[in-house]
């Protein structure tokens, strides 16, 4: 396959990756799809999930904490909440962050704390869930 | 005339704010660098979003809109979210916003409008807090975070579209300096909420074909504008903060050249008073002298 997809990851506060890959798999709100080169426009919402980056034989694993995707002829842009490559997650540690985000939970003395915690916690469950696969 | 050791305590004690005032400079200057880093790198992301926005709000008008997009339909009650810096040195910068706000809201209160004031920044708060402390509804803490992240931005969109919802409001406007250079930061008025779309964004050239959306448009932009709202805010925040870190850096440097002056000044009349005093000093042995 000679032509490339065009790619962005950006988050609000920076670009994470721009280049050329062959194909992207977005885990999209009503499901996954992937995105191939002359792709047909395309706005959708996405969840929170992983979402994988293929070129060749290299396939990047980026968890991405809901967002949107934007398939124009000019390439995927994928607007993203906060993204962590996943390669770079360590498991335990993980777990222990799970664990101290309920215990935050459950000690949350105002409103405010609680919904922090709480985001806090779905998003490293959905990022557990996104690495057991 | 005071003594000699009088004059070299002061200097002393010049030379030594110097220090400091030197050393903040060069940290601002530092900080500066990355705050710049992080606007920058903050803009993609922004730009994007515009012209999404543009083009999904194109389509989607009218009763359908999200009412985010659309407002409340009136323009009774406006709020006005003033973010400044919480921290102080930096000459004119939050004095400025301040007077932009002020502006800002003396021109609303003329038209008979109801403002409300959310203030994010210490130095904000307090300079309003004496003019129109019976506008004021809220405060957004910062002073927690060393570096403006969306998580930030998420707390001030926050809040401000829990007011949104709870219809206390029908338009927002935000405050913020815009970074132009280290000296000049221009404070800016813009309309949060009826969302803009904003100018100069072009739709993406679709080569005849058309958008799939999934799920519906109407999903896709009630979903985006809240981001479109926090990614607004962040950008404000990171410009106000590379701002503040040049208004530092030019407040602090004209703090240090100051200093050096005085220095200069105090220097020149110690060594005047010493040299007096010698003169004396010899008159009063010579004249001694003579008089044997």
């Amino acid at each position: 396959m000679a032509e490339k997809l065009t790619f962005a990851l950006v988050s609000p506060e920076r670009e994470l990756f721009h280049g050329e890959v062959d194909q992207v798999v977005v885990p999209g709100t009503e499901g996954e799809f992937g995105v191939l080169p002359d792709h047909a426009p395309l706005m959708s919402t996405i969840k929170p999930g992983a979402l994988r980056i293929m070129n060749g034989a290299d396939e990047r694993r980026i968890f991405v904490n809901g967002g949107f995707a934007d398939v124009t002829p000019d390439g995927l842009t994928v607007l993203a909440e906060d993204a962590v490559d996943l390669a770079e997650v360590d498991s335990a540690k993980l777990e222990q962050d799970i664990k101290d985000f309920e215990e935050d939970v459950r000690d949350a003395k105002d409103d405010a704390h609680k919904t922090q915690a709480e985001r806090a916690l779905a998003r490293a469950q959905a990022m557990k869930a996104a690495l057991m696969r | 005339m005071p003594s000699l050791k009088e004059f070299r305590n002061r200097i002393a004690s010049v030379k030594s704010t110097q220090k400091i005032t030197k050393a903040m400079q060069m940290v601002a200057a530092a900080k500066l660098k990355r705050a710049q880093g992080a606007a920058e790198a903050a803009r993609p992301y922004a730009e994007r979003m515009a012209s999404v926005i543009a083009n999904l709000s194109s389509s989607v008008q009218g009763e359908g809109a999200p009412k985010l997009l659309r407002g409340t339909g009136e323009d009774g009650v406006h709020l006005v979210v003033v973010a400044t810096s919480e921290r102080g040195l930096c000459g004119g910068f939050n004095t400025q916003i301040v007077r932009a706000a002020r502006e800002k809201i003396a021109a609303l209160l003329a038209e008979g409008k109801t403002v409300k004031i959310l203030t994010a920044g210490k130095k904000g708060r307090d300079q309003l807090r004496r003019l129109y402390a019976a506008q004021m509804v809220g405060h957004i803490d910062l002073s927690g975070y060393r570096t403006i992240d969306a998580s930030a931005a998420q707390l001030i969109g926050d809040k401000v579209r829990e007011m949104f919802d709870a219809d206390e409001f029908d338009v927002a406007h935000l405050v913020f300096s815009q970074f132009r250079s280290v000296i000049s930061q221009i404070p800016t008025v813009r309309q949060l909420i009826p969302a803009v779309a904003p100018q100069g964004a072009e739709p993406p050239d679709l080569k005849g074909a058309a958008y799939i959306y999934e799920p519906g448009e109407a999903e896709i932009l009630d979903a985006l504008l809240p981001r479109y709202v926090d990614g607004q805010i962040l950008q404000a925040l990171l410009e106000n903060q590379a701002g503040f870190y040049g208004a530092q850096m030019s407040a602090m440097d004209n703090a240090t050249r100051n200093a050096g002056d005085l220095i200069q000044k105090l220097t020149l009349r110690y060594n005047r008073q010493r040299q007096a005093n010698i003169t004396k000093e010899l008159i009063e042995i010579i004249s001694g002298a003579e008089a044997l």
